[in-house]
């Protein structure tokens, strides 16, 4: 009961199952109406048509649904698309083989997906008797059930087996109700699995048999038909991208009898519009994919409307689908399209049809952002990054400070492999809350520590099951029974609850703190107060920008709001100045001093510290002797013309001084140059342009000398974070120079040619916001996990000297760890997966303290349901810092088609096994990952994995740090900027612009612009836009007057210049780092710059659009079905 | 010339030098017969208030290898005006400016009562005296107190344009920057680690562009100020800021735990004060101060580990081998010394402290570069204090007690070899024809480099005869040797002074009477124990006694009367007869007996004996003993046991310690009080007399003796008891209880056993 912040406790017990009202979301609720979609669809008209023939069979699903506007008639001009693609051969072979040669195709283990994929149901039968003996896992038949489904739609008989499956796979997703069901479905389905299993590789085969076990699916399949359109979790994209290869001359061919050829051709028929395709051959079809998972639904149609998520499929609905299914209703423009322009396979795919990102987030906005995201339920997905939602911890820790790329993890490592997802967290362990939402309690298990599991030391927590009357509790994680210290006894109630279950934070909440014992302290002592050291580097360069003077102006002020614990009076942090050049000046600011001292330590070789008594001091009892050393530090290099710096000595220095002050803290090394002077880490200038796209490449991102990791080392040991200001007027080599702030868990911050007028508001917010931050030290964290998977790997700014443990000098509220998991056993349906996070670290006043948070996901043996559960901001943070640590050790060639090649292969297996049976053609994409090409394309494109000319070798290794500490916010808005129409704001209110994609075509030259991506503001200004609005935000006259130099928008006195100015300031606040603006005329130089943002658009160095990505992601999905 | 006694005291007086023989004999294997050898005890810079220096340039002989100066025993050729060298014999023409020259119209270096003379010479810039202060700051808060108030008086002291620079050094070393405004500035280092000069120089940025240092150059000044002006400034200039400087001066912060020495870098602080002041004044004068209050502890140089329970080495650990960093140690200041030496500067040492801080590893620091070496309890005694404001004593001309960079050359005639100096020097390796390939002390050249110097220090020099003994010198020859000491004086003016002596060659076995009669035993003495002092620093101990019992019992045989194998025919001449004695107590003194000593107390009684001169040097080996009592004024007793009488009260002068010693019913008078009685104000002078001679005496010693003040029976009465012939100990019974003296509770031999013993082997014929 040591709870220490009473105020708090009392709501969040008292409503300890109002969460589970949760459940209502009201989302699902919302978005029954599948049927929506298809009105979509049917707009759609244009370039899809060509879409949907590829993808006959499954299109067919959902074509019914749509409406079948989109006859498929058009689909037979795809044919030819698909041919364009080389799958096309392969998927003929599929789909004609399928019944006989499947199996051949593709060994049963591996490739279980496939069966969805084929097309063939009609031949299925015999296939499947063949198979008998299929091993298949209960998730593959399920798998492939859905598979068969969708392809039922356009045959009869699979799509009974469909409907069958259909349950489970919702099911598992968000209602009890569901699971119930599911249950039940399940049951028959096994049993008909029973035979199909052999042959699940060639799943569609199998997929039969059920069927025949259950004939009413097949009934059902016409009408459900139109339900499997919403069941959404697959988007489906047309070839549209494609049909600018062939798309348009092949067509002919595919018409009707294509369809038949394949084995699909029967399905087809039942579904004119995607028949059309039916030579699946032209895969492009894409919309189509709609359908895959939801075939499954099909017959829960009506119940979809909980799980708004499988509706989205339904093709033509993509676009606006969102009416009935807010969630996941992508953008899938395309649909429409397939339906409107079947024969004429249009160039170039309409961008309006393909998953639009600001759809995608807008929806999720307006339907998850009203009602408080609840934690108590296991596996819930939470809105999206970009939605503001109020969370109410019951159980599971928040968002905030966990998110997952599945909320749904396979039960076993087969299912994972096989799906390519992979499972990882963001953990952001110190996160920032809304002032609406409770900080974690603070919990005093007294002298003993807090209450851990025997075996594995987890940490009490509500998932602990308590037994024999309370005397003993079962760790959920490892199930070992540990006796319950007598303390800590307490009685159970009727339902095997403690009595004082909402008391208790570490019982009832999925996040809180422990106060840590001496136990948890660093030679069993309990930490002093950390540290503060600002390191000056005093060279003639940073003298003469007048930085120097700069940042003495601000410490004298900034020192007042140093971090404080709660409500103390003071801060504890010391403060402790040093300045540097080729030589290091330490300050003695002891209050008992007339006048600073200072100590010139020139032997760099050798660094240590000149004094122990007066370097450290509290900034109150020394204010007058700061402030006149801060007064004479400017005065006194005034006129030094020493240009060389040193570098590692700074470091070793801070680290020495908190040695000798036997405490953690941070460096803050305001830092300008190259450190060439003769001193340990000195460095020299290595960079060379010419080794990107070499297999010498990574060398830029390595550091080029050990001296610094082996720093960082000792830096981590003592609890030494380094927070590192850089004014570059040229290479300074951050790869290296950054070494230690990564792996100590600090920051960078880079002010390229900073000039005092133009950067300074930007240095100073971000210094103050750094200073100011909540920050602990000296921290561990380890992530424990249910039985059957495990952390293996783990991004972002630490050290590890172990495999389990991540140690992080400093962390900040801003600092995001991204682990990834792995199966080493199974995990069960019914006991989930369990995280448990626990961060030992010392506060800011020196409290040596564990943060717990937990968190608790569903486990599924349906791929399906993975797919389901999925986020894809987070899989982007997890692949965007995959992919950066990758060019550490791979060309970065080599990275980027891995990375292409792991989203193929996650859309494939999702393709195969999840999504209804249609052409091969048809680009399908699971709800929850329609936007995974769009942003992955971003990712690649990033400056670190594609350099254009003008992008520094310190830059990419500067974004290339940044990225891996960054949150899924972050990564979602550096990779897919935000895109706002000034003008077209509304003055009045206090909300944003609704925000429009990221490319050029959405520009009109008559409007302003305002583009932001977290280190960024761009204004882009069009050439038409009215004087008046010029006038009014820039203050001159015209056009030509305006200033690209400005940094700031300058203050007027009207409607326009405030609200704009708001919208700055407002997203200023939402950024950990404060955004240089930079104004952008449209046709001026620096437009080029700004261009680079628009993701969507072909980019200037080589990277793709959007359209052409996503085309090319089909192309690779089709080769790996086929 | 009445008598030698009176000739040799006029010698000294004029020129400084006192000869073991003032005849000299005539061939090699005479001189080598007359035991002790030919040397001399030079004070080169011997207090002259009648000798005004003459304001030219000296006159030199043209022979290159001769350059002797032109001197008053020097042939002239007035009409010629010609001189022919009294070294050489090279004939030379006058300069110029000498065209006037006639029998009545003589230079000062002529004329003979100018044997010793003094130029003042223009060369080379004048660079104002440095005084770099080297300040431990591990020191007791009363002792740091004290010793920063010696310091900041120390500062009005200083001539007002000297340059004077603050190395304070703890753990760590700092070098205070001196110029600054505002904050004050200090180069910080580690004291574990050992720096070359360059890396100093480089890390105070001293380093200069390759422009070496040249002499003669004297307008270098743009630059050379702004260098070095950092961390040495004219007096003038900081004062305040140094005062104020050394007042905020702490203790040092870093903490030490129980059962610690604070850990102390003597060693590179050292190191650095070196490598500072060569890299900014090489070849000026220039004092680095060390004060130092415990051992060095750490890094280079130190003497001792932290931990207390390891106490410092003693004398039975270095005999044992067991000093663990002595070799290093010394070895690295040996190196210090050696490159201070170099640059012509010179090292002083004032160690307060009540154990030892590592005197024996620093000593050459100081015995090098004519340094001081100052050694006490604590910076907060009169001892340290007096002495310290000492150093900066002026003369009887109002001039500084101190010259720097002196270079003394000496030069003999044919029949004389140089064989080695012993004193605060070191060899400057210059090797030439009048060079001995015998070496006594520091050998192998005829020039040395006196660093720091002041009007006491006094060089012992030894030659050697090499005249042949089938090559008689001509009747009425003389050998002459001639002393030329280059030197910055204290107002920064380089001064030459010229000493040259003759002395008239003797056959020994013709004219021993003369030979013997013209012995100094008093510089014999001195010169004998120096060598057996330098010996000592290198060779065990009872080695060195067994050395010099042998040449003691030599000398007796050759110069001695007796019968053989009769002790007590034995009879020593005049001028030979205190000789023994001196041995005698040489043979005790604190400079060849370690025991109840430590290696650091030997080492600064070793430093002071090799540098003073004659009458100092006789009292540290027999200390002098004054009796005060009714029965008289007071009077000069026997160094005796029988001398400790209860009615006297003594006054014994060691040099290092002056003790005054009640006598037993003296003592109970005081104690009665009687004193303070008007009708004893008899006693009260009495009392009285010995205190103010004693002052007298504290007054004017460098360094200040240890006043001890006791009684019979007091336990300080041991600095006495330990110094006095034992006559009477408990092993003479027959003295007990007798009105003659105080038994001495020892096993040392008494001056009568030893002379007993010696004369038994000096007439034995098996020797």
């Amino acid at each position: 009961m040591s709870v220490n912040q009473h105020t708090h406790a009392g709501p969040p017990y008292g409503q300890p199952q109002p969460g589970y009202q949760g459940y209502q979301q009201p989302a699902y609720g919302g978005q029954p109406l599948p049927g929506v979609p298809h009105t979509q669809y049917g707009a759609y008209n244009g370039p899809m048509p060509g879409y949907q023939q590829p993808v006959p069979p499954q299109g067919s699903v959902r074509a019914l649904p749509t409406s079948g506007a989109p006859p498929p008639a058009s689909g037979t001009s795809l044919p030819s698309g698909h041919q364009g693609y080389s799958q096309f051969g392969q998927g003929d072979v599929q789909n004609g083989i399928p019944t006989s040669t499947a199996p051949m195709q593709r060994p049963p283990a591996s490739q279980p997906f496939l069966p969805g994929s084929a097309p063939a149901p009609v031949s299925q039968p015999s296939t499947f008797q063949q198979y008998g003996p299929p091993p298949s896992s209960v998730q593959q038949l399920s798998n492939h059930m859905a598979g068969m489904t969708i392809g039922s739609t356009s045959i009869s008989a699979p799509p009974p087996a469909g409907l069958g499956y259909g349950p489970p796979t919702s099911v598992p997703p968000v209602s009890g109700s569901f699971s119930a069901t599911g249950s039940g479905l399940y049951a028959p389905y096994t049993a008909s699995q029973g035979p199909p299993p052999p042959s699940v590789p060639q799943g569609l085969p199998l997929a039969q048999p059920p069927f025949s076990g259950q004939p009413v699916p097949t009934q059902r399949l016409p009408t459900e038909v139109p339900g499997f359109a919403p069941p959404p979790s697959s988007t489906g994209i047309g070839p549209s991208s494609y049909p600018p290869s062939t798309g348009a001359p092949r067509p002919p061919p595919m018409p009707g009898p294509p369809l038949s050829g394949q084995t699909v051709a029967g399905p087809p028929m039942s579904q004119p519009n995607h028949v059309s395709s039916p030579p699946p051959p032209s895969t492009l079809s894409g919309p189509h994919p709609g359908p895959p998972m939801s075939g499954l639904h099909g017959p829960p149609p009506p119940t979809h409307p909980p799980q708004p998520g499988y509706q989205m499929q339904q093709n033509g609905s993509f676009g606006q689908v969102r009416g009935p299914q807010p969630n996941y209703s992508g953008a899938y423009p395309g649909t429409p399209n397939y339906g409107s322009q079947p024969g004429p396979p249009p160039k170039r795919l309409d961008p309006d049809s393909i998953p639009s990102p600001i759809q995608v987030i807008e929806d999720d906005r307006s339907n998850r952002g009203s009602e408080p995201f609840v934690t108590g339920v296991r596996g819930q997905v939470p809105p999206l990054v970009t939605t503001n939602f109020l969370v109410e911890d019951q159980g599971n820790a928040s968002p905030r400070y966990i998110r997952c790329t599945s909320y749904n993890i396979p039960c076993t490592s087969d299912m994972a492999k096989q799906s390519q997802v992979p499972l990882a967290a963001v953990i952001k362990p110190l996160a920032t809350l809304p002032p609406e939402e409770t900080l974690p309690y603070l919990v005093d298990h007294g002298e003993s520590g807090p209450v851990r599991c025997n075996r594995c030391k987890a940490y009490m927590c509500p998932f602990m099951q308590f037994i024999e009357g309370g005397r003993r509790f079962q760790c959920c994680f490892c199930s070992c029974v540990t006796e319950v210290p007598a303390h800590y006894f307490q009685h159970l109630d009727h339902t095997g609850k403690r009595v004082d279950f909402y008391d208790r934070p570490e019982l009832s909440l999925g996040s809180y703190e422990f106060l840590a014992t001496v136990d948890y302290c660093k030679n069993n002592k309990f930490p002093s107060p950390p540290a503060f050291i600002f390191m000056i580097d005093v060279s003639y360069n940073a003298v003469k920008s007048g930085l120097v003077r700069l940042i003495c102006e601000e410490l004298k002020s900034i020192l007042d709001y140093l971090p404080r614990e709660g409500n103390m009076e003071e801060s504890a942090i010391r403060v402790g100045f040093v300045t540097y050049n080729k030589v290091l000046h330490f300050y003695n600011v002891k209050s008992s001093l007339a006048q600073p001292q200072m100590m010139v330590v020139s032997d760099v070789a050798d660094m240590f510290v000149p004094l122990l008594d007066g370097f450290l001091v509290n900034v109150n009892e020394s204010r007058t002797v700061i402030a006149s050393l801060l007064d004479q530090i400017p005065e006194m290099f005034a006129d030094t013309r020493e240009t060389e710096t040193v570098f590692g000595p700074v470091i070793q220095a801070g680290l020495e001084a908190l040695k000798a002050a036997e405490c953690a803290g941070k460096l803050f090394i305001f830092h300008t140059s190259l450190p060439i002077a003769e001193a340990p880490g000195k460095l020299k200038n290595r960079d060379d342009k010419k080794l990107i796209n070499t297999d010498k490449e990574k060398t830029l991102f390595q550091p080029q000398t050990s001296f610094y990791s082996n720093l960082a080392k000792d830096c981590v040991a003592q609890g030494c974070c380094v927070d590192l200001f850089l004014f570059p007027n040229q290479y300074l080599d951050v790869a290296t120079l950054g070494v230690v702030t990564y792996q100590t868990g600090g920051s960078i911050y880079k002010y390229a040619y900073f000039q005092l007028e133009t950067d300074q508001d930007r240095f100073l917010n971000d210094l103050r916001r750094d200073v100011q931050k909540e920050v602990g030290f000296d921290a561990v964290m380890r992530v424990r996990t249910s039985t059957g998977i495990r952390a293996t790997d783990f991004f972002g700014a630490f050290y590890m000297s172990n495999t389990t443990d991540v140690e992080m000098a400093g962390l900040d509220c801003d600092k995001t760890i991204t682990v990834e998991f792995k199966h080493d056993d199974k995990l069960s349906e019914d006991s989930g997966a369990l995280l448990q996070c626990a961060l030992l670290y010392t506060s800011c006043a020196g409290q040596r303290r564990l943060r717990i948070h937990n968190l608790s996901l569903n486990c599924c043996t349906q791929l399906a349901d993975l797919y389901r559960n999925c986020e894809t901001d987070t899989l982007i943070n997890y692949l965007a810092k995959y992919a950066y640590r990758g060019v550490l050790n791979s060309p970065v060639k080599a990275v980027r088609d891995s990375l292409i090649n792991q989203c193929a292969q996650i859309l494939a297996c999702y393709r195969k096994n999840c999504a209804s049976p249609s052409s091969a053609g048809q680009l399908i994409l699971p709800e929850c990952m329609k936007l995974l090409p769009v942003y992955l394309n971003c990712v690649l494109k990033s400056d670190v994995l594609q350099p254009g000319p003008e992008v520094t070798t310190d830059d990419r290794a500067y974004i290339r740090q940044l990225v891996t500490s960054m949150d899924v916010a972050e990564t979602n808005v550096f990779f897919y900027p935000r895109l706002l129409p000034l003008t077209k704001a509304d003055v009045d209110s206090d909300s944003l612009p609704a925000a429009i994609r990221n490319s050029e075509e959405r520009l009109s030259k008559g409007d302003i612009y305002l583009l932001e991506n977290g280190l960024n503001i761009f204004v882009w200004v069009g050439v038409n836009v009215q004087q008046a609005l010029i006038q009014n935000l820039f203050g001159v006259s015209s056009f030509s007057q305006i200033s690209s130099t400005l940094s700031t928008l300058p203050v007027l006195e009207n409607p326009f210049s405030k609200k704009v100015r708001s919208i700055i300031d407002m997203l200023h606040l939402q950024r950990s780092r404060y955004m240089k603006l930079i104004i952008v005329k449209q046709e001026d130089k620096l437009e080029m710059l700004f261009k680079h943002f628009l993701v969507e658009d072909k980019s200037l160095t080589g990277g793709a659009s959007y359209v052409d990505f996503l085309c090319h992601m089909h192309k690779e999905i089709r080769q790996l079905l086929s | 010339m009445a008598t030698y006694l009176e000739f040799i005291q006029q010698n000294e007086e004029r020129d400084g030098v006192r000869f073991s023989w003032n005849v000299w004999p005539s061939s090699r294997l005479e001189a080598t017969r007359m035991v002790v050898p030919l040397a001399c005890l030079l004070t080169p810079l011997r207090e002259r208030p009648d000798l005004p220096p003459v304001q030219y340039e000296p006159v030199l002989c043209s022979r290159a290898t001769c350059k002797a100066v032109l001197n008053p025993l020097c042939q002239v050729d007035y009409r010629a005006k010609l001189w022919a060298c009294n070294f050489c014999f090279q004939r030379n023409q006058f300069p110029p400016a000498y065209a006037g020259i006639s029998e009545v119209n003589q230079p000062a270096e002529l004329m003979p009562q100018f044997s010793t003379i003094e130029y003042i010479v223009q060369r080379g810039p004048q660079t104002p005296l440095i005084f770099l202060y080297v300040v431990d700051t591990c020191l007791e808060e009363e002792d740091l107190q004290a010793l920063k108030e010696s310091l900041q008086m120390s500062l009005s002291l200083l001539p007002a344009d000297a340059l004077v620079g603050l190395i304070t050094f703890g753990r760590m070393i700092q070098v205070h920057e001196l110029s600054c405004e505002g904050i004050s500035k200090s180069y910080v280092f580690r004291g574990t680690k050992d720096l070359t000069a360059k890396q100093i120089q480089d890390m105070l940025g001293l380093s200069r562009p390759a422009v070496p240092i040249q002499q003669g150059r004297p307008l270098q000044a743009p630059e050379q100020p702004v260098i070095s002006s950092r961390f040495l400034q004219p007096v003038h200039k900081i004062d305040m800021n140094l005062t104020d400087l050394l007042g905020e001066l702490q203790r040092d912060p870093w903490p030490v735990t129980q059962g610690k020495r604070p850990l102390r870098s003597t060693g590179v602080a050292l190191s650095i004060a070196v490598g500072l002041l060569e890299g900014t004044f090489p070849n000026t004068g220039a004092r680095i101060m060390l004060f130092t209050g415990g051992p060095p502890t750490q890094g280079p140089g130190m003497v001792v580990g932290d931990e207390l329970k390891t106490p410092i080495r003693s004398w039975h650990d270095i005999e044992k081998d067991n000093a663990r960093f002595m070799k290093k140690a010394t070895k690295h200041y040996e190196t210090l010394a050696n490159r201070t030496a170099t640059n012509g500067h010179c090292i002083d040492i004032y160690a307060c402290a009540l154990d030892q801080t590592g005197l024996l590893e620093m000593k050459c620091c100081a015995n090098l570069t004519g340094g001081h070496m100052v050694m006490g309890d604590s910076f907060n005694t009169s001892l340290f204090k007096q002495t310290f404001q000492r150093v900066f004593n002026k003369g009887l001309n109002g001039e500084f007690r101190m010259a720097f960079g002196a270079n003394l050359e000496v030069k003999t005639s044919r029949e004389l070899k140089i064989a080695g100096a012993i004193g605060p020097c070191v060899s400057l390796n210059v090797k030439g024809p009048c060079v001995s390939e015998n070496e006594l002390g520091i050998g192998g050249t005829s020039q040395w480099k006196i660093c720091g110097l002041d009007p006491c220090t006094t060089l012992a020099i030894y030659f050697e005869v090499v005249n042949q003994h089938n090559a008689p010198i001509p009747q009425g020859g003389r050998g002459a040797v001639q002393f030329v000491t280059q030197y910055q004086h204290s107002s920064t003016q380089k001064r030459i002074r010229v000493t040259t002596i003759a002395r008239n060659w003797a056959d020994a076995q013709s004219q021993l009477q003369h030979i013997e009669a013209a012995f100094d035993q008093e510089a014999a003495a001195v010169l004998m124990a120096r060598l057996g002092v330098y010996r000592a620093e290198s060779e065990e101990g009872p080695d060195v006694l067994r050395w010099l019992d042998r040449q003691l019992i030599r000398l007796c045989q050759k110069f001695g009367q007796y019968n053989k194998d009769d002790p007590n025919s034995f009879r020593l001449s005049e001028s030979f007869s205190l000789y023994p004695q001196f041995m005698f107590h040489l043979r005790r003194s604190p400079f060849l007996q370690v025991f109840n000593n430590s290696p650091d107390e030997s080492s600064y009684y070793r430093h002071h004996f090799a540098r003073q001169d004659l009458t100092q040097s006789l009292i540290m080996i027999q200390p002098i003993l004054y009796a005060y009592s009714f029965h008289g004024p007071p009077e000069p007793v026997l160094l005796d046991s029988s001398s400790i009488l209860p009615d006297r009260i003594l006054l014994m002068d060691t040099f290092f310690q002056i003790v005054i010693y009640l006598g037993e019913t003296i003592a109970q008078w005081q104690k009665a009080g009687y004193q303070d009685m008007p009708e004893y104000e008899n006693f009260k002078h009495l009392l009285q007399a010995p205190l103010d001679d004693a002052q007298e005496i504290l007054q004017t010693r460098f360094p200040m003796p240890r006043y001890v003040h006791t009684e019979h029976g007091g336990s300080q009465a041991r600095f006495l008891l330990s110094k006095v012939n034992p006559s009477q100990t408990h092993n003479n019974l027959y003295a007990w209880g007798q009105e003659s003296g105080a038994p001495i509770l020892t096993d040392d031999v008494s001056l009568q056993v030893f002379m007993d013993h010696l004369k038994k082997l000096a007439v034995s014929s098996a020797a």
